[in-house]
């Protein structure tokens, strides 16, 4: 059900503060993009615009067009919580709800929508979904604890598994492992390899090795100096981003002869 | 400019081995303070039986030359950084034990007198036909408690759905007034309140009417502002991440306020509403004027005068009959449960907030 994203002439404000300005992209269906880029320059900014997530922000709006298999998303009769349904988001800090159990983590989003669902069903959903996201050996005999009292990693894996248990189409990562140490990042990275074959995805990443690895496509955001808006410098597939890429500033930022 | 600064680091560097901790000076042991204390209680005793015995002088001496003589003892052995530390302590011991001497004396005082009248018959009792001995405040408890929970009815409704209009939805103008308002509302004297409630019955009904109602809605004007205060801080603290990662799966906003921030903020919620319960069980002035007092027990607020605890107490000590010690027992005895009613009340906030807080065991 993976399916595909282009993005033209996308400005996005914070207020009358435009923070990113211009930008033009297709994002093919069951692969995974990178998007890199020095902190600041909007690489979360254009995520959340992606899922209408960054208009919740008061005074944040959106200049441009994001259309997905053909709807435009931010169409007068489009409703940003049908959007975000079908379109899920794993933020940088694992975010577990506090008050449920694991099971009721990944239920969550059924529940919280009250879709009715059969107690069979519903076992089965969560079973896959931490299935899905590697989590399942670690929390099968404990489903019934709280969420919050898993490590950093299993709890962003959880989040993981409550994003793909409402089965959206896209799947937007912003820093999802900047908070774990590198064996959370290898399993959260082995998932987002699984993931793919059902679902695009879209990860900010501040690790270029970890772009290296997981993407087939990289976009490089940039910025001219503090105030400006934040651009999407260049977007090329991952291998010629990292070997030969068009642009100078691209290839100092990832040799890191930066600034 | 450099120089300057070198030279005034260079000072307190070059003494500060001298009369530090890593200098020659020796740690006191940790009962000298106390023997110090007892020395000056000692002295303290000889000269409050010199010029007259008299309890609370002598708690005053021995306080002064205690923490004299801790100051210069430590000065002389430990060095006066230490020496400041230990007067600074002795200061703030005392002004703890200052601000304790109301709340001991005060609840030693009603539990002393309360303990008299506090017996079977004065929970089951009312007053009606009692002349002199016996009687209780079966009436005024019943009044106390139906009254309370119509304001917590009226209050905890309003003051929730303010508090999540100010945090989740306000914007702009409206909310800096309404939050204006509130402020002002938190400062309102209770007898205006109740002269408020007075005044908005006495349009409908006319001069002189008295009903349980009027009361809970002039406690009510008093107990708003406190829930949408507290209801707000605990809204606040809610992070925003939660909210975020609710309108990531598609939870519209409303869902998200009723199913992820209100049970993560639960606890607090509940504390607050039951200190606000607290606050205002124990008003007295607004149910003067809008309750009155009754010697019968009137279980309906919506149909004439009701008795509750303060207003009881009120009049048992100011028209106590004859013999009047009677009705100063029965005052002090209402004043005991009312005391009795908070402290339960801030137990049940405590219980509330330790039972519902979210589970973070690993
Ligand atoms: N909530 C916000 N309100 C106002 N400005 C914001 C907000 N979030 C981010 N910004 C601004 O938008 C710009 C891009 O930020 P962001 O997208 O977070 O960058 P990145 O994720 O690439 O580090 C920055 O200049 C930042 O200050
Ligand atoms: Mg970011």
């Amino acid at each position: 059900m993976a399916k595909r994203i282009d993005v033209s002439d996308l400005d996005i404000y914070y207020g009358n503060f435009k923070a990113v300005e211009g930008v033009n992209l297709s994002i093919e269906p069951r692969s995974i993009t990178a998007l890199i880029g020095p902190s600041g320059c909007g690489k979360s900014t254009f995520l959340r615009a992606l899922n209408r997530m960054h208009e919740v922000i008061p005074g944040a709006r959106v200049e441009g067009k994001v259309v997905i298999e053909g709807q435009d998303l931010y169409g007068s009769d489009v409703d940003p919580v049908d959007v975000r349904r079908q379109i899920g988001m794993v933020f940088q800090r694992p975010n577990p709800f506090p008050t449920m159990s694991i099971y009721d983590n990944v239920a969550a989003g059924l529940r919280l929508n009250a879709k009715k669902t059969s107690k069979s069903d519903m076992d089965d959903l969560v079973e896959r979904s931490l299935k899905g996201a590697n989590l399942w050996n670690e929390v099968k005999d404990r489903l019934n604890r709280p969420g919050s009292g898993l490590s950093g990693g299993q709890q962003q894996r959880l989040c993981i598994a409550r994003a793909i248990a409402i089965q959206p189409e896209v799947l937007l990562m912003d820093e999802p492992c900047s908070a774990l140490d590198p064996i959370s990042t290898l399993a959260v990275e082995d998932l987002m390899m699984e993931l793919k074959e059902q679902f695009t995805i879209v990860i900010v990443t501040h690790n270029m090795q970890q772009a290296a690895r997981v993407s087939e496509t990289t976009g490089f955001f940039n910025l001219n100096g503090v105030g400006q808006p934040g651009r999407l410098i260049e977007y090329n597939p991952t291998e010629k981003i990292f070997s030969n890429p068009d642009e100078k500033a691209t290839e100092d930022y990832i040799s890191g002869r930066f600034g | 400019m450099s120089t300057s600064t070198q030279q005034s680091s260079a000072g307190p560097a070059t003494s500060a081995p001298s009369q530090g901790a890593l200098g020659g000076h020796e740690k006191q042991a940790p009962w000298v303070p106390w023997a110090v204390f007892g020395a000056a209680a000692a002295v303290a005793l000889a000269i409050s039986l010199l010029t007259g015995w008299n309890i609370v002088l002598f708690v005053i001496y021995t306080v002064v030359l205690g923490t004299l003589g801790t100051y210069l003892l430590s000065r002389v052995t430990e060095g006066s950084r230490k020496a400041t530390d230990r007067l600074i302590t002795c200061l703030v011991v005392s002004a703890f034990g200052i601000a304790m001497v109301p709340l001991v004396s005060l609840v030693y005082e009603v539990v002393r007198r309360g303990a008299e009248r506090f017996d079977a018959e004065f929970f089951t009792a009312s007053l009606q036909g009692v002349i002199g001995p016996g009687g209780g405040a079966y009436h005024a408890i019943m009044g106390t408690l139906i009254i309370t929970a119509l304001t917590t009815l009226i209050s905890v409704p309003i003051g929730l759905m303010t508090a999540i209009y100010l945090v989740e939805y306000g914007t702009g103008r409206l909310k800096r007034s309404i939050t204006f308002f509130i402020d002002v509302m938190t400062g309102i004297p209770s007898i205006v309140a109740g002269l408020f409630a007075y005044a908005l019955f006495v349009l409908i009904f006319g001069p002189g009417i008295r009903l349980g109602i009027m009361g809970a809605v002039a406690l009510s004007v008093l107990m708003i502002p406190v829930v949408v205060r507290s209801a707000e801080e605990v809204l606040k603290l809610v992070p925003n991440e939660l909210r975020e990662a609710a309108y990531a799966l598609g939870v519209p906003k409303w869902r998200t306020i009723l199913k992820v921030v209100i049970p993560t903020a639960i606890a607090g919620l509940a504390t607050g509403v039951t200190l606000a319960i607290a606050r205002v069980i124990g008003e007295t002035a607004p149910l003067l004027i809008t309750v009155g007092i009754t010697n019968a027990t009137n279980f309906n607020p919506f149909d004439g005068r009701m008795a509750t605890l303060p207003v009881y107490a009120y009049y048992q000590l100011t028209q106590p009959g004859v013999p009047p010690q009677e009705g100063i027992d029965r005052a002090w005895t209402a004043a005991l449960v009312l005391i009795i009613l908070v402290m339960g009340l801030n137990v049940v906030a405590r219980l509330i907030s330790r039972l519902f807080a979210p589970k973070t065991s690993r």
